[in-house]
């Protein structure tokens, strides 16, 4: 153990107890006739109004992982690393129209998951099994990463041990968590987001005027970091972008913006709303937290003009980056607010890891349990089950972290979201139209997932010394199709998971166009066209809680 | 119609419908234009113009969000009021599907 800073320390216990109180407190509130029904645990009752999905959904895409990783990134790349604002300012407009087609029919059919809709839109288990198995793989390594930055917290304010003692705080936070979750379902995390967001947007306004004045403003701010970046020998960082890496950003920004719908735990907490208004007002009022995490980018390049240095994580020997912004906190704040915005942190990694946890254990119970292992379960048996299986996610998360290095939780995480943008076409696209054949969704699917990864492989990243996964830009020059390279020699940049969606497209199309033309039958659909416009007070919605 | 499901006599409504105003979704999608605005002059606030410029995003994309909410709040939603379409529209909205062919 280093030093113990205890007023820190005190602080965040504090504010950790109240979390704890409300997560418990959170079964009892607003509360249906019983939880034993996956619309309610699973859920929260499919009647959150705007307030309350603001604060939920806000908590659950804005991620303590995302408020550590971005710093990070900047920090050690520049520009490159601001791509989360563009990423989620294009969001919004993207998923608008989408997402209420998918709450409508959802809302009709009592649809609890993405592969549930996927089943009921083209009849088939086997299309609604290959999207259930993508979501819970895409998102178990998104929970571990949410301990990542709850212990980069940890680590900062002294409990840096190695072996199993290292990580015993970590350990006590995730045991509680499970046990409200398994508890109060999705009602605890969306009562805990209310003091979570809070408590952020005043660690971050705060940082953002205060720091820089500390510090002789961004105009310095900004030159040292440029100065930092010409003394480095990697040509592609620097506060501004350069000729290769521009396809890059934009592709990155655009793919993850795509992408993120797609992750299970974004669409529960769009389920759980009651009705369409309450989420277009959401999409008005989300970018607030874009705002946010773009001042928090910046302050990468703060962390530069204070000297912060990342910790070494006792548990690997190595530096940790994600510990930039913590012990920047530590070093500009007093202890007290420190403290605050540790708690902050810490506690942004509950909300999303419980939603990530209900939203794999509601993939589980409806898509792999319920129709391979007890097609007649009930609903209360459904409800158990889930409960069961956010344990088990949980448990396994915390297993990754302790047992195995943490950087293959990161490589996990870069892989899931290149893989869940292949579920694009069965989820999205699907929405607007049935054009595409249902096998030719599996084989685009199938190719998508395929190259995706073996490009992810072949990427190397020579200035931390891996030579695969070692990020996700690929180089064009690097391109290959089979053996030809289109674009040989150039050195541009582009996201992986881009490329892999273009192959998954193009390989769907194909097939669609043959198995129309040879009238192989594309699957019943169980939708009708109004039920993607259906409203809250429709009397075709089906009842909430309804066996 | 689907044959897994009893075929609902009071399906109506094309699968997708049109408005105008939903093309100012589009807008914010400049933002992935990075040549636009890679460029460290002019400052402001010793912020970069990289940095500025696309934070001016933020609200640009709340306004092109937000008025597409509020123009089409009117457009008709299902209710339990009696269906607005004709049957014409019913006809032309099913060759604009595109899928009537599987549909047996």
């Amino acid at each position: 153990m280093n030093d113990l800073q205890w007023t820190e320390i005190v602080v965040f216990g504090a504010l950790f107890l109240l979390v704890t109180v409300l997560g418990f407190v959170a079964a009892r509130w607003r509360s249906g006739a019983s939880l034993d029904h996956l619309d309610e645990w699973g859920l929260g009752g499919r009647k959150f109004g705007s307030w309350i999905t603001w604060f939920l959904v806000g908590g659950d895409l804005y991620t303590a992982y995302t408020f550590v990783a971005v710093p990070a990134l900047i920090f050690g790349a520049g520009a490159m690393g601001f791509f989360a604002l563009p990423y989620t300012v294009v969001l919004y407009p993207i998923v608008f129209l989408p997402l209420l087609r998918m709450w409508s029919v959802s809302r009709v059919h009592g649809y609890v998951t993405p592969a549930d809709y996927v089943r009921g839109r083209y009849g088939s288990s086997l299309l609604a099994l290959l999207v259930a198995l993508t979501g819970i793989i895409a998102t178990m390594p998104y929970i571990a990463l949410q301990l990542v930055g709850l212990e980069a917290v940890l680590r900062t304010m002294g409990f840096n041990g190695s072996g199993f003692l290292g990580h015993a705080p970590l350990f006590i936070a995730f045991v509680i968590l499970a046990l409200y979750t398994y508890q109060s379902g999705l009602r605890a995390p969306a009562l805990i987001a209310f003091v979570k967001d809070t408590l952020i947007y005043i660690v971050i306004l705060v940082a953002v005027f205060y720091l820089p004045s500390k510090l002789g403003g961004w105009d310095t701010i900004f030159d040292q970091a440029q100065a930092k970046f010409d003394a480095t020998k990697t040509p592609s960082d620097g506060i501004l972008l350069n000729g290769n890496n521009q396809l890059q950003y934009a592709t990155l920004a655009l793919g993850s913006a795509l992408a993120l719908f797609l992750y299970p735990h974004s669409l529960t907490g769009i389920l759980a709303s009651k009705g369409r208004r309450v989420i277009k007002r959401n999409m008005v009022a989300l970018p607030a937290y874009s705002l946010l995490l773009g001042m928090l980018a910046l302050l990468g390049y703060v962390a530069i003009s204070a000297k912060s240095s990342p910790l070494t994580n006792q548990a690997t020997g190595r530096p940790d980056s994600n510990t930039i912004v913590p012990v920047l906190f530590d070093q500009q704040f007093p202890g007290w607010f420190a403290g605050v915005a540790f708690a902050a942190i810490g506690i942004g990694a509950l909300v999303p890891a419980a939603i990530m946890s209900i939203a794999a254990a509601n993939l589980w119970t409806r898509n792999i349990y319920k129709e391979y292992f007890r097609k007649d379960a009930t609903p209360a048996q459904e409800a158990k089950q889930a409960k069961l299986a956010s344990l088990v996610v949980k448990f396994g998360a915390i297993a990754f972290i302790v047992f195995v290095d943490p950087q293959f939780s990161i490589d996990l995480q870069l892989i899931g979201g290149v893989i869940i943008l292949q579920t694009l076409p069965a989820v999205a696209i699907s929405l607007y139209t049935r054009w595409f054949h249902v096998w030719g969704l599996v084989a685009g699917w199938v190719v998508g997932m395929v190259w995706g990864f073996v490009m992810l492989y072949g990427i190397p990243n020579p200035a931390a010394g891996k030579a695969h996964f070692g990020g996700s830009a690929l180089t064009l020059g690097e391109l290959s199709v089979l053996g030809w390279r289109p674009f040989a020699g150039s050195q541009v940049q582009i996201y992986v998971g881009f490329v892999a969606l273009v192959a998954n497209l193009l390989v769907a199309a194909v097939v669609t166009l043959v198995l129309r033309r040879t009238r192989v039958f594309n699957g019943t659909d169980e939708t009708n066209p109004g039920d993607y416009h259906a409203d809250e007070g429709d009397p075709r919605l089906k009842p909430v809680g309804a066996h | 119609m689907s044959t897994g499901s009893p075929p609902r006599a009071d399906h109506g409504g094309n699968g997708l419908r049109w408005n105008a105003w939903n093309l100012l979704l589009l807008v914010p999608l400049l933002m992935l234009v990075t040549a636009m605005f890679n460029q460290d002059q002019p400052r402001l606030f010793g912020l970069p113009f990289f940095y500025w410029f696309q934070f001016l995003f933020v609200p640009l994309g709340v306004l092109c969000v937000g008025l597409v909410y509020v123009r089409t709040r009117d457009e008709p939603v299902r209710t339990d009021q009696p269906d607005r379409l004709s049957v014409d529209d019913l006809d032309s909205a099913t060759q604009h599907d595109g899928n009537g062919s599987d549909r047996r």
